[in-house]
């Protein structure tokens, strides 16, 4: 056996963000991560720690960087597509959804009714996959073991959904610049119908093991307190903010992809505090289910993406019997498609929050810069605020209840 | 245009004399570097700007005045309208003042800007490197950093791309 040497952290690099007590040693450091499974991911948090009480929290973030935003910028608009996928791993079809839609701003492109619909079905299923992933992990964390079980038995059968459509469980690339990829198969409406009838009764169960569970409350009622002024100085969106009492969702106060034709509910809650969170995402799982049932309802007919060729690759039986087809497909695979010396910002409500795209063009194929702003990077950011005073045990539950995915912060 | 985010940037023109472009409803005001942070302080005060969605930064090289812009995109919960504001800053002098006393978000997102485009906020309360290691050199988002793929090499083309590869020639 190899001999393990306690190294001490040195104080030097985070002086400034340390209290004086880490400088004369009366407090520990102590790294929690990049390995450690109640980190979400590849994450470093620095604790200054008084016995187990928090005194400072630094994040070390980076761990997962891939330079997506560079790599985009050596891509065409199609082929970049394909990053987006890997940003969020727990929102495919979310990150896709942004993409495009700063993509079809850009070079202002339409979008047929029926690929708006199912753009909002098969999101709204992402977005309960996900939260699906947060309530399982929570769980996790927190010793109720079984949550994830029963979370990742319901979320299988949402990506078995996504299989369904686009061949792939996780990364997607469905959504496509004026549409989807191609139409749902046969089998898809039943798929989902069969999921919204049996999810809500899931839902219940998960409620009935953890809503009111002594165990759960004692570890989540009162911890974290993040206040809404604070939440929106740090840039926190999503359920977070709405745990905090803000009420702003982009599906509702800024409608796109259709969101506007369905009746659902925003839940906000006041408190602020870890079951607070809990508690909103927990009934966006049932009015995400509202709006797929929705959508599926009156999912029109038609084609599922725009006919503008200039963007939009001609279906197959076309190319074969008409020379501007011929030319369109060429000449989008080759080149790819022109977008103008401009610039956009585009956001969408995403499980975490507010997941904008800044997309720059430059008169050519490629983007000229492409800036993800992630939700989960602002909403990471407060946590050094809101774990001050608390024990390490509940720093994890507050972890937890952020609902941070590192590829969303690292990109 | 909106009427209201009308009024705001007319504001802004007459304060600091700021030019602006509007591009399928967004407006982008251009500020100079000196007045960003009373800009940003008088549309959170004033006008309910309260959220900083986004900021980031576009390299123009070879370009070298304005060599880059920052990007500050704002948010009013209130009045549910965006504004961006975007900031000239020239090659030689990579300096900004910080915004961290107006939005603590601006904290780690200059941190990023930092550390993919080298410009410096002076006043910042932690400037370190956010995303990449440390002791990394160089500022990755840079139109003049390579991307680090290795280009295909053909018969036609050997002798020019080899000119241009970035490994250790004898």
């Amino acid at each position: 056996m190899s001999e393990y040497q306690l190294q001490e952290i040195p104080v030097g690099p985070y002086r400034h963000l340390v209290s004086e007590r880490a400088v004369s040693g009366e407090t520990m450091l102590l790294n929690m991560g990049p390995q450690h499974p109640s980190t979400h991911g590849v994450l470093r948090l620095l604790l200054e720690l008084d016995g187990e009480v928090v005194v400072n929290c630094i994040p070390d973030i980076g761990f997962l960087h891939t330079g997506v935003e560079k790599n985009m910028e050596a891509k065409t608009y199609q082929k970049a597509e394909v990053m987006t996928d890997r940003l969020d791993y727990m929102n495919n079809m979310g990150n896709n959804l942004a993409y495009v839609m700063a993509v079809e701003k850009l070079v202002d492109l339409d979008v047929p009714p029926r690929a708006q619909a199912l753009r909002v079905i098969l999101t709204e299923l992402q977005r309960i996959a996900s939260h699906l992933v947060w309530l399982g992990t929570s769980g996790l964390d927190l010793a109720a073991m079984s949550m994830f079980l029963y979370c990742f038995r319901e979320r299988e059968i949402i990506l078995d959904i996504f299989e369904l459509v686009s061949g792939q469980r996780m990364m997607v690339t469905y959504f496509r610049p004026g549409g989807v990829w191609r139409d749902v198969p046969v089998e898809f409406e039943a798929a989902v119908r069969n999921f919204i009838k049996i999810f809500p009764k899931r839902i219940d169960e998960y409620e009935a093991l953890l809503t009111k569970n002594p165990l759960w409350l004692d570890r989540m009622v009162g911890i974290g307190k993040l206040d809404a002024a604070t939440a929106l100085q740090h840039g926190v969106t999503g359920p977070m903010l709405r745990a905090s009492g803000v009420n702003w969702d982009l599906r509702k106060t800024r409608p796109y992809a259709g969101y506007e034709q369905y009746d659902f509910n925003v839940p906000v809650e006041t408190k602020g505090d870890t079951y607070a969170r809990y508690i909103v995402r927990v009934q966006e799982l049932r009015e995400s289910l509202k709006i797929v049932e929705q959508a599926l309802n009156k999912l029109p007919l038609g084609p599922v993406h725009s006919d503008n060729r200039k963007f939009v690759p001609p279906p197959r039986s076309e190319i074969g019997t008409s020379m501007e087809a011929l030319i369109h497909h060429f000449k989008l695979w080759t080149e790819g498609f022109p977008a103008p010396k401009a610039s956009v910002y585009s956001a969408i409500e995403s499980p975490r929050g507010e997941l904008g795209v800044y997309l720059e063009g430059d008169g050519g194929p490629k983007p000229y810069r492409v800036h993800w702003r992630t939700p989960s990077f602002d909403n990471l950011s407060v946590i050094s605020k809101i774990v001050k005073g608390h024990l390490v045990a509940d720093l994890i539950a507050i972890l937890a209840s952020t609902d941070i995915v590192l590829g969303d912060i690292d990109r | 245009m909106d009427n209201r985010l009308e009024k705001i940037v007319k504001v802004l023109q007459e304060k600091a004399g700021a030019a602006y472009e509007e591009f399928r409803g967004e407006v982008h005001v251009f500020i100079a570097p000196g007045q960003i942070v009373d800009a940003l302080t008088f549309l959170r005060d004033e006008h309910q700007f309260s959220l900083l969605s986004a900021m980031t930064a576009v390299d123009y090289w070879p370009k070298q005045d304005p060599r880059f812009h920052v990007i500050y995109q704002l948010t009013s919960l209130t009045q549910n309208l965006s504004l961006q504001l975007r900031v000239p800053v020239s090659g030689g002098l990579l300096k900004l003042p910080t915004a961290t006393q107006v939005f603590q978000s601006a904290n780690w997102r200059e941190r990023e800007i930092f550390d993919m485009f080298g410009i410096e906020f002076e006043g910042h309360p932690d400037p370190r490197r956010i995303l990449m290691p440390d002791d990394w050199e160089g500022h990755p988002l840079r139109k003049d950093y390579p991307l680090g793929y290795e280009e295909p090499q053909f018969t036609f083309n050997f002798e020019e791309i080899d000119l241009r590869k970035p490994y250790a020639k004898e």
